[in-house]
């Protein structure tokens, strides 16, 4: 990664604007969604992009329910898909991902988050969808949840959002903040070549051997597109291994524990952070999206006052970068949490450090961003 | 009928799936068949077919044909029919709802789909009732009817499927019934074979749910009311008396391509003018 911070074919991009650039550099040739503040950027530049792309297809549908299916359809047909929204659309999207997540189908799903409940706030950040995310759509099952905090992050985090649906056939969940998808920042643009790409492993052997949830060695069985003579069953009903409904509690607890292991067992692949000044930390931040960049400032602050300091930059939120997160908090007197919401990662540190750390938590809910004083203040 | 019993049976999955969910008496059986017979009369292969079908006792429709299937979510079955036949317009894509599944919850979606005439068939049972939740009342249950949900009779009004279907602007819209199996073989494969959107509503009985509480004595009694109410197209416009009479056939036939092909030929147009300027 980070390649794309040097050099190249430079731009004066929206966060938003980088997220096409990267799920175009991965491969993205489908957009589906339903136009809402702050993602509305990511589907108008689609707009623009994709017809200009060879088989690139871009739809406006009547909803984000539609969306999420048309994304799924053109997923299981063969094609890297994503849709983006924000907090209402992200709501009514949620049957729809557990559907993915059930039916193994990769694709994306942008959500720039903005001030809730409800309508809430348009055109304020927020960081109130992260327990959604993990847990919005109904029923036990395993997702991947990453963020980014600036625009250049935009851009390599869409690129390793479609990577991962794409090595483990799952829905993954891109969360923004209203700050970094509308700050505009210089860029350069990726080139071939630049990113390692990655594309669902389709079946070799014959049809009539072929199991489309088959345990495999990785968890993970390959996916053919629809029409390519592999002919299964996709439903979201709990299924055996060639996809056909089954309540047999030996067959259903088979399939989802191989959901949650092809996640599990690829957490070192998969968790991703940011190490600013850890190593001797005594005072740990944790932070992700916009609030990791006033954390940055105010870590560096810290350590011209005096205070061994450290930041530890959330690229993944779901499953938790507990590997990172643990060893260092050990090792503190404190850790620090701030974040737009009531304490929604929190919750997850806490959880992860079992008491062993003093945690304090920063929250702001009224739509305005957390200042690098404010964190100083907690951290000296 | 042995032909006809081992046509369909080239068509199945024997595995896994028999025998069928669907209780003694009901339609949706026989719907499953023209489905069949509308693929075969095409010789169409079973890879170049995709059947995606909504939640509902129809929606299990799609577990027993030997196609390249997908269960949706309720009533969303034609957004991820959509999505599949704008990845890879080549496919064949048949969506099989219900008619709460397609009019109920999935309503928007359906009206969308005529409105954007995107290159879907869809096959809608309309059986005027919720079977697989047990028999409450629907967007279709005509007024006065009972229901779980409309214990004193149902005081809405019912959706006039293939009014709204083409009001919608779909391509190609037309209404059978299981009794009229022919004629309901007959408008399948006209609509697979036109394009755009187009939209077959089948009329099929669910004694289980509906006809029990609704004064007919069997699922043949319901077969029997079937054969005497619906009437032709052509028929029923010269009825003095049109009450309780039902028209079939087919009431939308327009010539006009699917969005898969518009969006090809502004792809194409894009293209060229790219082409040109260089
Ligand atoms: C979001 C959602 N709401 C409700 C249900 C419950 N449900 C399952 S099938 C069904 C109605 C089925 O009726 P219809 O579509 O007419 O099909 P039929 O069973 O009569 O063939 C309902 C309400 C569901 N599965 N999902
Ligand atoms: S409940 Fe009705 S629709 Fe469902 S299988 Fe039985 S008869 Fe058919």
């Amino acid at each position: 990664m980070s390649q794309i911070r040097k050099k190249r074919r430079e731009a004066f991009l929206l966060g938003n604007e980088a997220v096409v650039e990267g799920a175009l550099a991965a491969g993205c040739s489908f957009y589906a969604g339903y136009p809402i503040t702050p993602s509305t950027e990511i589907m108008e530049t689609m707009a623009k992009r994709l017809p200009q792309v060879v088989d690139g297809v871009f739809l406006q549908m009547e909803d984000e329910i539609a969306s999420m299916g048309a994304v799924i359809g053109a997923s299981l047909a063969g094609r890297k898909a994503m849709t983006a929204t924000s907090g209402p659309g992200f709501s009514l999207m949620q049957e729809q991902i557990g559907y993915a997540a059930m039916t193994e189908t990769p694709l994306v799903l942008v959500d720039v988050m903005r001030g809730g409940a409800s309508t809430g706030l348009p055109t304020s950040p927020g960081q109130g969808d992260v327990q959604q995310a993990r847990w919005g759509a109904h029923g036990d099952h395993p997702i991947i949840v990453l963020s980014a905090s600036d625009v250049p992050e935009c851009l390599e985090m869409t690129v390793v959002a479609f990577n991962f649906a794409e090595k483990y056939r799952t829905p993954v969940i891109l969360l923004l903040d209203e700050i970094t998808a509308h700050t505009r920042e210089k860029i350069g643009l990726p080139e071939p070549g630049d990113f390692e790409i990655f594309s669902r492993l389709v079946p070799t052997m014959p049809p009539e051997w072929y199991k489309p949830y088959e345990e495999t060695l990785r968890g993970v069985p390959p996916m053919p597109p629809v029409g390519t003579g592999y002919r299964f069953h996709v439903t979201g009903l709990s299924h055996d291994p060639l996809g056909f409904p089954t309540a047999r509690p030996e067959e259903v607890r088979a399939m989802v524990e191989r959901q949650f292991r092809k996640i599990d067992r690829f957490f070192h692949d998969i968790q991703l952070v940011e190490h600013v000044n850890t190593d001797d930390a005594e005072v740990l931040v944790i932070a992700y999206g916009c609030v990791a960049r006033s954390a940055r400032l105010a870590v560096r602050q810290a350590r011209e006052a005096g205070v061994r300091a450290g930041l530890l930059i959330l690229r993944t939120l779901y499953p938790f970068p507990r590997v990172h997160a643990e060893k260092l908090m050990r090792n503190c007197r404190l850790v620090v949490v701030p974040e737009l919401n009531v304490g929604q990662i929190s919750r997850e540190v806490k959880r992860v450090n079992e008491g062993y750390t003093a945690v304090r938590t920063i929250n702001r809910i009224d739509g305005q961003i957390i200042t690098p004083s404010q964190i100083l203040k907690e951290i000296a | 009928m042995a032909e006809v019993t081992q046509l369909i049976h080239q068509y199945l999955r024997h595995n896994k799936k028999f025998p069928l969910v669907f209780c003694p008496g009901c339609g949706h059986g026989i719907v499953l068949g023209s489905l069949v017979r509308g693929v075969h009369a095409l010789g169409l292969s079973k890879d170049e077919v995709v059947v995606v079908a909504g939640i509902g006792c129809s929606g299990r429709i799609a577990a027993y044909v030997d196609f390249n299937t997908v269960h949706a979510t309720h009533g969303r079955a034609l957004t991820i029919a959509t999505g599949i036949k704008m990845a890879n317009p080549a496919l064949t894509v048949i969506a099989v709802m219900g008619d709460g599944d397609a009019f109920s919850i999935g309503g928007n979606h359906l009206i969308h789909a005529a409105r954007r005439n995107i290159g879907v068939t869809a096959l809608v049972l309309n059986n005027f009732i919720y079977g697989m939740t047990g028999g409450q009342c629907s967007s279709t249950t005509p007024e006065g009817a009972y229901s779980h949900t409309s214990p004193m009779g149902q005081l809405e009004a019912a959706f006039d499927i293939v009014e709204l279907t083409k009001a919608a602007g779909a391509s190609g819209v037309a209404r059978g019934t299981v009794f009229h199996v022919k004629a309901l073989d007959g408008l399948i494969t006209a609509a697979l074979t036109q394009p755009g959107f187009n939209l077959v509503e089948a009329l099929t009985p669910c004694f289980t749910q509906y006809g029990r509480g609704n004064g007919f004595k069997s699922a043949v009694d319901m077969f029997k009311w079937l054969k005497e109410k619906a009437v032709p197209r052509e028929t029923y416009e010269k009825l003095e008396d049109k009450a309780g009479r039902i028209p079939i056939g087919v009431f939308v036939k327009r010539d006009a391509p699917g969005l898969e092909t518009r969006y090809a030929a502004m792809r194409e147009t894009l293209r060229a003018k790219k082409g040109g300027a260089a």
